[in-house]
């Protein structure tokens, strides 16, 4: 026996999350407010995110934990070890087998199925925060679909930069009526957020969770000039020489040197697992 | 002490109702999917989905409305006794719950403001078949087309003034489905 209720919250919070979930579901990209509560972890460690996770999981639940893609760093750890302690949760890092995977901006490349939860860490869930600081002003804003700034926003990048130089958290339109931040995931996952799985996102300090429907119509801001790109380092992975997944450029001496892996590292190892070798992949020049 | 009362909770109430909030969420994400929720069980005539949905959702905090047939004094005193909400009128009601003759017409519900849609009630509509026959629904959560069958006039009964509206779910002994405000519906 655990000495914490069932995935840690008391049930009367657990209700309250769950029906802002419900909304959040029939009210696509709209963020509802929610009672968040302090979390034995810091904001911005993803208190957001354990929330929803908690109020989601059963018991015969199969969680998944990444940061940035990964599943073996601090936050994912400490995340994973969380919900195994407080709800007795199996825990694995294979995105196939996992029911509820929470992230921390990056969506796995393993495309998503019916019956998977994909749970988002936000840190700001206002897409116009930057903005227009005001919370009953952006409210407002929300209300009356008026979302010209944003474009502003987006035209200034490419007066200054000559494209749109946005590269994560890049804005996107749900249902064709709000403006919604993916949260900071690269703008090289914008296109797969129509999925057959269920997105839910929750912020944790901001008291914010919103949530996508399978299959909901997501699409990234751009002009007719300027169209979006899904865009990443033009390099095969390092390890798994992958041409089709998101990489991360890692520093590897004093010298300059670098190579590019998959950011995503269940797929890298699987892809390696099944015979995929990189350029940089030491077993490939033995 | 009126025992009907005081029976039908969940045995379980943390895994239980864990259980229960990922086939209600399963059913609003994928509007017109038929799903299975029990483990609860409320004095007739209130099936047992509704009364798992119920005490899935409904605590002190959420005004619920019990319309028609649910209205009896056996349903009053189990959702006193097990959720503790404030039975309410329909202008009130988060939650409402009852046959779709008693809970019509929808112009009295909640259906939000322009700047929190989502302070708008949610009803629980009891039917007495729930099968994937009759309308054909659009919107978030369907990948082509849905069909459900839907209380007659419920289509022409809601207005749409996307975002703000009402939620629906409809409940059939231990199955369970819903129609949110953005699912486009037709005959």
């Amino acid at each position: 026996m655990s000495d914490y209720n069932f995935a840690y919250l008391d049930e009367q919070t657990k209700r309250m999350i769950r029906r802002a979930i419900l909304k959040g579901l029939a009210i696509p990209g709209y963020q509802v407010p929610f009672a968040s509560r302090e979390m034995p972890m810091p904001y911005g460690w993803g208190t957001g995110g354990v929330q929803v996770s908690a109020a989601v999981l059963c018991p015969e639940d199969t969680l998944k934990v990444i940061d940035q893609g990964a599943d073996d760093t601090t936050n994912a750890v400490s995340i994973r070890r969380f919900f195994e302690r407080t709800a007795q949760i199996a825990v694995t890092t294979a995105t196939a087998d996992a029911t509820v995977i929470q992230t921390r901006h990056r969506i796995p490349e393993e495309p998503l199925r019916d019956g998977q939860i994909l749970v988002y860490q936000v840190p700001i869930p206002e897409p116009l925060r930057f903005l227009e600081p005001r919370e009953s002003e952006t409210r407002k804003m929300h209300a009356l679909e008026e979302y010209g700034l944003m474009h502003v926003k987006l035209y200034e990048d490419i007066s200054r930069h000559g494209h749109i130089a946005t590269a994560y958290a890049y804005p996107v339109k749900v249902a064709d009526r709000y403006v919604m931040d993916p949260s900071p995931i690269p703008k090289f996952d914008n296109p797969k957020m129509e999925m057959a799985a269920i997105q839910l996102f929750g912020a944790g300090r901001e008291q914010r969770i919103y949530a996508l429907p399978p299959f909901t119509r997501v699409v990234s801001l751009d002009f007719e000039d300027h169209p979006f790109v899904a865009s990443k380092a033009d390099h095969p992975c390092g390890l798994c020489g992958a041409q089709d997944s998101y990489l991360d450029e890692v520093i590897v001496d004093d010298a300059g040197g670098r190579m590019f892996v998959c950011s995503d590292t269940d797929y890298c190892a699987g892809r390696q697992v099944d015979g995929h070798r990189g350029s940089d992949n030491k077993e490939y020049a033995a | 002490m009126d025992n009907a009362a005081l029976q039908g909770g969940f045995i379980d109430p943390a895994r239980d109702a864990a259980r229960a909030f990922r086939a209600g969420m399963e059913a609003m994400a994928r509007p017109g999917t038929i799903q299975t929720l029990n483990g609860c069980t409320a004095p007739a005539p209130m099936s047992v989905a509704a009364a798992t949905l119920l005490s899935t959702l409904c605590d002190a905090e959420t005004p619920l409305h019990l319309a028609g047939t649910c209205d009896t004094d056996g349903v009053r005193k189990w959702v006193r006794f097990h959720l503790g909400a404030p039975l309410v009128g329909r202008a009130d009601a988060m939650f409402a719950v009852g046959d779709w003759d008693a809970l019509a017409p929808l112009d009295a519900y909640a259906v939000g403001t322009p700047d929190y849609p989502d302070r708008s009630a949610t009803l629980i509509v009891e039917v007495a078949a729930l099968t994937n026959t009759g309308a054909t629904l659009t919107g978030p959560g369907i990948a082509q087309t849905a069909t459900l069958s839907l209380p007659d006039g419920l289509l022409a009964a809601r207005v749409a003034r996307y975002p703000l509206g009402i939620d629906f779910y409809f409940t059939c002994g231990d199955r369970i489905a819903a129609l949110p405000r953005t699912t486009k519906g037709a005959r």
